[in-house]
């Protein structure tokens, strides 16, 4: 199917002069990474920009490296990058989990961590993995450079706090101090190429510390405050989960769609939860299953 | 919108085309490059039926604008079988693994992908490389099968 609507396509060669673009534009430009979304959403009429700005060609937005104890990675970087990356893998398990079951591998190929964070959709899978390691987007715009948290990113469905004159530039990880296990919890309808009908990341921290955040159980991805702030300092047991389970529906607000009901949706998170903290916390004494095996 | 002249190496060979921005790389490679084995399917990236290589790697051409592809290499099924049927595409004709062959290209490529990255993948890992390749005919059986066979030789 043809795109129906016009618009004109740029490459800048650097960050300066797609900020210029931007600005010519006002407002009126898109941002193109992956495309893995946008092209369907200029095919369907659902965004109609003047003109596409491709950031693929800026070498600053390439890289993928640990800069003064965070892991940087740039706003070019696809999910099979992610996957391939032995420094992901090692130090940010939980978002490899994750990032291995972003749609399928054709689309990894070329969708970047970066475009799933700008087009924001609830379902997001790369979102709870950066929540739990207090991510960073970086940003930059005609006048100055942001450093915006992933917790503050979101502002509704597809909706970010990127301003129209700005472009991610890259996302910033935090080397965890302590030692740190998790998992990705993802709930889909079949394995393999599917959107999530309910996210979770669980990342354990030795201490009993505790960070959990969902995604497409709300309008925007976030953590459960409520159930970290229980979990605090306590030892993991039947008790401390069945408690913690009960706290799940105050932390979503799930709604009924095509892929699943608010209940079941509701229901599975509960069942997560318990999951996920359980593998977690094996996994944090080097046991539990490896990472990648799916732990539903 | 400004038409403009791209170029691009398609299976070895150095082609210039012009397209403008709103063009589609699988409907440029059928339709004015002559390269039909990309399916156009769900055309939303679900299927794979479209399934090019793009500068190494397998894409989704359906997902892809052609300015997009402008200095880089696009490799097909076309391409992949030059010198006749790679040990794949055989072990696939073998066990007569598709039916319509609606989704073969995108198979075939996908797999071939795969087994360049992984040459001996697991039953799992097969099934996950494939997740993106919808077939509607086969139950997928026959073409798990077909690839597995070649692993082992
Ligand atoms: S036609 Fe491109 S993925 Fe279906
Ligand atoms: S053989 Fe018909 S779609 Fe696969």
């Amino acid at each position: 199917m043809p795109i129906a609507i016009d618009f004109e396509y740029h490459k800048p060669k650097d960050l300066a002069e797609a900020a210029a673009l931007l600005a010519r534009y006002q407002g009126g430009a898109q941002l193109l990474a992956g495309g893995t979304d946008l092209i369907v959403w200029l095919k369907e009429g659902m965004k109609k920009p003047e003109a596409l700005i491709d950031v693929k060609g800026i070498p600053e937005l390439w890289h993928l490296d640990v800069k003064d104890d965070a892991l940087s990675i740039g706003a070019r970087v696809t999910f099979t990058e992610l996957i391939e990356s032995a420094l992901v893998k090692n130090e940010f398990p939980v978002l490899w989990e994750a990032a291995r079951t972003v749609a399928s591998c054709g689309v990894r190929n070329r969708a970047t961590l970066a475009g799933n964070l700008c087009s924001a959709v609830p379902s997001l899978d790369g979102a709870p993995a950066l929540l739990v390691y207090d991510a960073c987007v970086h940003t930059r715009g005609t006048v100055e450079e942001r450093e915006i948290p992933v917790s503050e990113w979101f502002t509704g469905p597809k909706r970010t706090a990127l301003l129209p004159d700005e472009l991610v530039t890259a996302v910033e990880l935090p080397l965890p101090k302590k030692a740190t296990a998790g998992c990705y919890v993802k709930l889909g309808r079949y394995q393999g190429e599917d959107l999530a009908q309910a996210g979770l990341a669980v990342l354990a921290e030795a201490g009993n510390v505790w960070k959990l955040a969902f995604c497409a159980v709300g309008p925007v991805a976030k953590r459960a405050g409520k159930i970290e702030a229980l979990l605090r300092g306590k030892k993991l047991s039947d008790a401390l989960i069945a408690k913690a389970k009960t706290l799940v529906a105050q932390e979503i607000s799930p709604i009924t769609d095509v892929r699943a009901s608010k209940e079941y949706r509701l229901h599975m998170c509960q069942v997560m939860l318990e999951r996920g903290l359980k593998v977690a916390q094996a996994r944090l004494l080097g046991k539990g299953p490896a990472y990648g095996e799916s732990v539903l | 919108m400004t038409k403009t002249t791209i170029q691009l190496k398609l299976n070895g060979i150095q082609r210039r085309v012009d397209v403008e921005p709103n063009d589609v790389l699988v409907d440029v490679l059928r339709d004015k490059l002559g390269v039909k084995s990309p399916k156009v399917g769900c055309d939303r990236g679900d299927c794979g039926t479209c399934t090019v290589f793009l500068n190494g790697r397998t894409v989704r051409s359906c997902l892809v604008l052609a300015v997009e592809a402008d200095g880089g290499e696009v490799m097909t099924l076309e391409g992949i079988s030059q010198n006749g049927p790679t040990k794949l595409q055989k072990s696939f004709v073998e066990r007569s693994s598709f039916q319509c062959g609606f989704c073969a290209p995108g198979m075939v490529l996908s797999a071939t992908e795969l087994l360049q990255n992984n040459p001996h993948p697991r039953r799992a890992e097969i099934q996950e490389a494939l997740a993106g390749n919808l077939c509607r005919c086969t139950g997928y059986s026959p073409i798990i099968e077909a690839i597995e066979a070649v692993c082992k030789k």
